[in-house]
């Protein structure tokens, strides 16, 4: 599974939705994801690729990691695994 | 009714081992957050907190005593006697069998679920301690209370997250003033700073890595602390008839439930607690002078709880101060009532109101007078005491100057 198939998957689950439900442009919002389905969600990608993400849920603007749209989070997540390698 | 005083107070926490020293770090709006210092901190990316330092639990408690208090005990012990001692009361007879004690407590005794499961879930090993359960149960430090005073009256630990100690104080508050019993013991305690109790935390991301700054535009987070605030609480014809010396007078308390979510606060739970400890204690809004803030310090509490106060107070909200002294010695979670009681009392005793430190920029979502940064002096005629914790779990106190 590529980067972004796996992140439509962890979010998909959270939002209890059909993978397909899912598109690159969806907002966490849209798919009816809160606060806590949302530090649960950067939990489960944390997991599953073995990253770090900087989410600080006081600060989300903030922080470096975009959340905006599920692009946005699959673009970020790209970066940090490049940058760890 | 009976009319209920505080007669005693103790405490333990970041900001000095005794009620003096600790109102004498809030005048001077010091800090006591710092770096955290235990095994394994290494592993955890938040690593400041107010943390108890200096504080030797060997030579303060024997042999026996160490291998059955767990930190929080050891806290609560601390905080009881300097309460008692100062109210000079002594527990024999009909005192002693209708005298209790009821704390707050949230996480009990994690230092000892901590080091335990370390032991055998780490380490693999296969015999732990035979005093485990009763070191780590959340009502040990009720317990030990109880037997080292001679309270033989109702006795309990309330849990509820951020509120315990407020629940706690209200339920003593109650059986004063019922005339159920004509002392209590009560307040709260919490000792969660240790790698499993942070790193539990750490999980929900609104920790701040660098300051608890309430109210401020910038703030990022909450810091947790630890320690202990423990009270006297004595009928009001009890304490003038032995000439004891009152602190002040507790008048009334509300408790409300938001039925909404887990961890986010609500405007309306919050606003029907504050509101229901002013007319159970029968002031009006615009007797009240201070308030100290529940001011954790996360983006969600500082604006719900500013726009709860506008909505009770309407102009007078303008006019009241109101700090969050865990910018200083941080969120002390099931104690942490206990200890901000401190700050009410300072208010209306001493004249002083505590400041919320670490305040940088305005933010328009909390534009009340937080009491940025520098203690003031003022005269308190009523203040209160919020709390609201997870679940949804709300307690106010309310209390009046003698």
């Amino acid at each position: 599974m590529s980067t972004q198939d796996k992140v439509i998957a962890i979010i998909a689950e959270q939002a209890v939705l059909e993978p397909s439900d899912v598109t690159l442009d969806s907002t966490l919002e849209d798919l009816g994801i809160d606060s806590l389905g949302l530090v649960e969600s950067i939990f489960a990608i944390e997991e599953e690729f073995d990253i770090s993400i900087p989410f600080n849920a006081n600060e989300p603007g903030k922080s470096d990691f975009d959340i905006s749209t599920v692009a946005a989070i699959v673009a970020g997540i790209d970066k940090l695994i490049l940058e760890k390698a | 009714m009976k009319r209920v005083v505080i007669t005693g107070a103790g405490t333990i926490n970041a900001l000095g081992h005794s009620v003096p020293a600790t109102l004498e770090a809030m005048r001077e709006g010091r800090c006591g957050i710092g770096d955290l210092e235990f095994r394994d901190v290494e592993r955890l990316a938040i690593r400041i907190g107010g943390q108890v330092r200096g504080f030797e639990a060997e030579g303060r408690f024997n042999r026996q005593q160490m291998s059955l208090y767990d930190r929080f005990t050891q806290f609560t012990l601390t905080a009881a006697k300097e309460a008692i001692e100062q109210s000079g009361l002594e527990f024999h007879g009909e005192l002693s069998a209708k005298a209790g004690v009821v704390l707050g407590n949230s996480g009990g005794g994690m230092q000892t679920l901590d080091e335990n499961y370390r032991s055998v879930y780490e380490d693999g090993k296969n015999r732990v301690h035979p005093f485990v359960v009763p070191k780590l149960m959340n009502n040990a430090a009720a317990g030990h209370v109880s037997m080292q005073f001679n309270l033989k009256g109702p006795s309990f630990t309330v849990s509820t997250a951020c509120a315990s100690s407020n629940h706690a104080m209200a339920q003593a508050f109650q059986m004063v003033r019922s005339g159920m019993s004509p002392v209590m013991i009560t307040g709260g305690s919490e000792s969660m700073l240790c790698f499993g109790g942070v790193k539990a935390w750490e999980g929900l991301r609104v920790m701040s890595k660098d300051a608890c700054r309430p109210f401020s535009a910038n703030r990022n987070g909450m810091v947790q602390g630890e320690g202990a605030g423990v009270f006297v609480f004595e009928e009001y014809d009890h304490a003038k008839a032995r000439g004891a010396e009152i602190l002040c007078e507790v008048i009334g308390f509300a408790m409300s439930s938001d039925a909404a979510d887990i961890v986010m606060p609500s405007k309306q739970g919050a606003a029907r607690a504050i509101a229901g400890a002013l007319q159970d204690a029968r002031v009006n809004a615009s007797e009240v002078g201070y308030i100290n803030a529940h001011g954790t310090g996360t983006a969600a509490n500082d604006k719900t709880e500013c726009a709860a106060v506008a909505d009770v107070f309407g102009p007078h909200a303008d006019s009241l101060m109101i700090s969050s002294t865990k910018s200083m010695h941080g969120h002390l979670i099931g104690g942490t009532g206990a200890v901000e009681l401190l700050a009410c009392i300072m208010a209306l005793r001493d004249g002083v109101i505590a400041p919320t430190i670490g305040y940088e920029e305005p933010d328009p979502e909390c534009a009340l007078d937080v009491v940025p940064n520098e203690a003031r002096e003022a005269r308190v005629e009523v203040a209160l005491s919020n709390a609201f914790a997870f679940g949804g779990l709300n307690a106010v106190l309310a209390l009046r100057r003698v």
